[in-house]
């Protein structure tokens, strides 16, 4: 029995309440209608017994902070939220879908389907990390997929929002996790890093991928611990099918060290989109767990760990910049500008992702050819051309990937490809003015209107004794 | 109901008018006025007139520590420049403003709020709160849900629930903070006229009753008109130049 007595058909603030719909451990889910909202609604109410150590209050108190500030098809609305002075409630959005839950009593999951999960609970967490949020809990049972297709995080009772107090900082007698998906860093009560939520990804990725947990499912403080320092066993031994590049992936995602997992879910993303540009290492190859020794070497340092120092969510240092290079052999003092503005920006940061691409604009009427005049792959030329042209910048082979666009806008092509590999940043180069661009539109404005990140647009003058382009050459 | 919560306001009519301007662009029904109205700055007859003004209006006014020293012309137990600060406000003061000063109550509580200028545990002791012990005795000594007080110069959030002890929190400027929960709160203003957290721009906040949230604001100002007065006026020349360095 829940403190707060709530039965079917008592009506609370305008909420008729309905069937109960879910017991959990902290609170009770209600079916509820409201005259204001359309629908079906969800209200949930913290469940304390008598007697309770009053803690257990907390993980509400919390999700009733976060979860209204939280928009965007990856959270539930929050419609209103009830004072603890009468009754404490949150009503929100009744989201229909299924949980991950039935996926993994299936696992393990063919590969397609894991990557395609994985590619939306990434662009979840995303979101909710650039909404300042880190939430702590996700598992296949917080995690709904709508019917159109995103995944929705539920339940933000173990969340932290950066800008918030951090009402769970001072309790120590909650559990601050699910044993099988807590992070090292949360096993060691430390809340302040946004990773932690790819590790927990990991391990749900994992487990679908081979049908077994990772770290088991320990039920006590030192079997918590041992994820510190004992490693899983890797992925492609359970299932050799798994492709190396996801097995990297996701023993990425599993590393005990945060620093050693993605720096953020958007560069997870683009690894999940971009399968091509993951750059195997050990990881990839491994088929057996580390050596006892090697253990027993890691279990002596876990001793005597230093402090966890806290890192911001969405490093600005971390991003994905987009650079859209344009070959067209008139333009080369363009290219030489965009290039010079590109080095300069990446000496700025300190990791960063550099995709380049370039737009194979498609006729709308023919077919297009290819092959070039001469003879030569249209796209393995533009790919030769984009690698010889981002050869000065000189980044390491994993952290710069080059893509060769097919579209018939090159506008659209670069806004779609920026926002399905979450680009932090793009930088681009304009052409020039004239009438024809005023009326139609150029690439670049386009760009920057559409986009949903930022943009930088490089200009540049065309060098003494060239003359620029007619305008009507430059349609693109 | 928005109400908007000035506290150390420190005869600097520049600051003051610029979190006034600011507060009434984001919207306001209500103003409370935390004390230490005059005391360090030039400009304290201005203050105190507005101020009155306010409180005939509806207006919550507190009673702080350079509001009773400057009403009496004691400043007794502070330090130096405080002193000769006060002294001066005392003779620039009219017998109406330092009146007014001196019936100013230490507390109001309305509803689930207490106001008051320093720790609730003994108001007209003039403690400070500027830890997680300090906080946690204010907060022991009131039943009050939620508590607003200034004093210190530096905005600070705390939040306790029962048996557990205070939890400091560093508020972000802008950042509407929901002050729900089954726990109390406890709310430092930071100062309209003389701020001490390393951040010159003016403090003052806006509580949300409906939304039951609390947004603290910075409001950048021109000091150098403040800094002049206080040179014209004879006041200590430090009083000037932390404005410029908020500290």
């Amino acid at each position: 029995m829940s403190k707060y007595d709530i039965h079917e058909g008592d009506v609370i603030d305008g909420f008729m309440i309905g069937k109960q719909l879910h017991t959990g451990g902290m609170a009770v889910l209600w079916n509820a209608t409201h005259p204001d909202y359309e629908g079906e609604l969800v209200f949930k109410v913290p469940k304390i017994l008598e007697g309770d150590d009053p803690t257990v209050i907390v993980g509400f108190e919390m999700e009733m902070m976060i979860l209204p500030r939280l928009t965007g098809p990856h959270v539930p609305k929050v419609f209103r939220i009830g004072d603890f002075a009468a009754i404490p409630y949150i009503a929100m959005e009744f989201i229909r879908g299924e949980t991950l839950f039935p996926a993994l009593e299936r696992a393990p999951l063919p590969i397609e389907e894991v990557v395609t999960i994985a590619r939306k609970v990434t662009t979840a967490l995303i979101d909710i990390h650039r909404q300042k949020v880190i939430h702590h809990d996700i598992k296949p049972s917080n995690i709904i997929m709508r019917p159109s297709g995103e995944a929705v995080f539920i339940d933000f009772g173990l969340s932290r929002h950066q800008e918030l107090p951090d009402l769970l900082e001072a309790e120590f007698n909650l559990p601050m996790g699910t044993a099988p998906y807590i992070s090292p860093e949360q096993v060691r009560h430390f809340r302040a890093e946004p990773r932690s939520d790819l590790f927990s990804l990991g391990v749900l990725l994992y487990h679908l991928c081979t049908g077994e947990r990772p770290f088991g499912l320990p039920r006590s403080r030192q079997g918590l611990k041992s994820r510190l320092w004992r490693d899983p066993v890797p992925p492609r031994k359970i299932r050799p099918e798994i492709p190396p590049w996801l097995q990297e992936v996701i023993l990425r995602c599993l590393e005990v060290k945060a620093a050693n997992r993605y720096p953020t879910a958007s560069r997870l993303a683009f690894s999940l989109q971009n399968p091509d540009s993951v750059r195997l290492t050990t990881r990839a190859e491994k088929t057996q767990r580390d050596s006892l020794m090697t253990v027993f070497r890691r279990w002596l340092k876990v001793r005597a760990l230093p402090p966890l120092e806290s890192h911001s969510i969405g490093a600005p240092s971390a991003s994905i910049v987009m650079v859209a290079v344009d070959l067209d052999e008139k333009y080369h003092y363009l290219a030489e500008a965009l290039l010079d503005h590109t080095s300069r920006l990446l000496s700025t940061m300190s990791d960063v992702r550099l995709a380049c691409v370039n737009v194979n604009k498609m006729s709308t009427v023919f077919m297009s050819d290819p092959f070039d005049d001469q003879g030569r792959n249209v796209h393995i030329q533009r790919l030769v051309e984009l690698r010889d042209w981002a050869r000065p910048i000189a980044l390491a082979s994993e952290k710069i990937s080059f893509h060769v666009l097919e579209h018939m806008d090159p506008a659209e092509a670069l806004i779609e490809f920026a926002m399905s590999n979450h680009a932090d940043q793009i930088l681009l180069c304009a052409r020039g003015a004239g009438n024809y661009r005023r009326f139609l539109g150029s690439v670049s404005s386009q760009v920057v209107a559409r986009a949903p990140c930022t943009v930088t647009v490089v200009r540049a003058p065309s060098p003494v004794g060239e003359k620029p382009p007619a305008a009507n050459e430059m349609a693109t | 109901m928005r109400i908007a919560i000035m506290s150390d306001i420190h005869a600097n009519r520049e600051a003051f008018d610029a979190c006034l301007a600011h507060a009434e662009r984001q919207g306001f029904d209500r103003l409370a006025f935390l004390g230490d109205l005059a005391g360090y700055g030039a400009d304290p007859q201005y203050v105190v007139d507005r101020v009155a003004r306010f409180a005939e209006a509806g207006a919550i006014v507190l009673k702080g520590n350079h509001d009773e020293g400057a009403a009496l012309g004691n400043g007794a137990g502070m330090n130096e420049y405080a002193r000769r600060a006060i002294e001066w406000t005392f003779q620039t003061l009219d017998e109406d403003s330092r009146k007014f000063l001196l019936g100013l109550p230490f507390s109001i509580e309305e509803e689930e709020r207490l106001y008051v200028h320093s720790d609730a545990a003994m108001p007209s002791d003039w403690r400070y709160i500027n830890d997680a012990a300090s906080a946690e005795r204010s907060m022991r000594a009131t039943s009050q849900r939620i508590t607003f007080c200034g004093h210190v110069h530096i905005p600070q959030l705390y939040n306790m629930s029962a048996q557990k002890p205070a939890q400091y929190f560093e508020p972000k400027p802008n950042t509407a903070i929901p002050l729900i929960g089954q726990r109390q709160w406890l709310a430092v203003m930071g100062a309209v006229g003389q701020p001490r957290d390393k951040n010159p721009a003016a403090a003052y906040a806006i509580l949300d009753l409906d939304k039951k949230n609390l947004t603290y604001f910075r409001v950048a100002y021109d000091m150098e008109p403040t800094a002049k007065k206080i040179h014209a006026a004879g006041l200590p020349a430090m009083l000037a130049a932390r404005l410029f360095i908020g500290r």
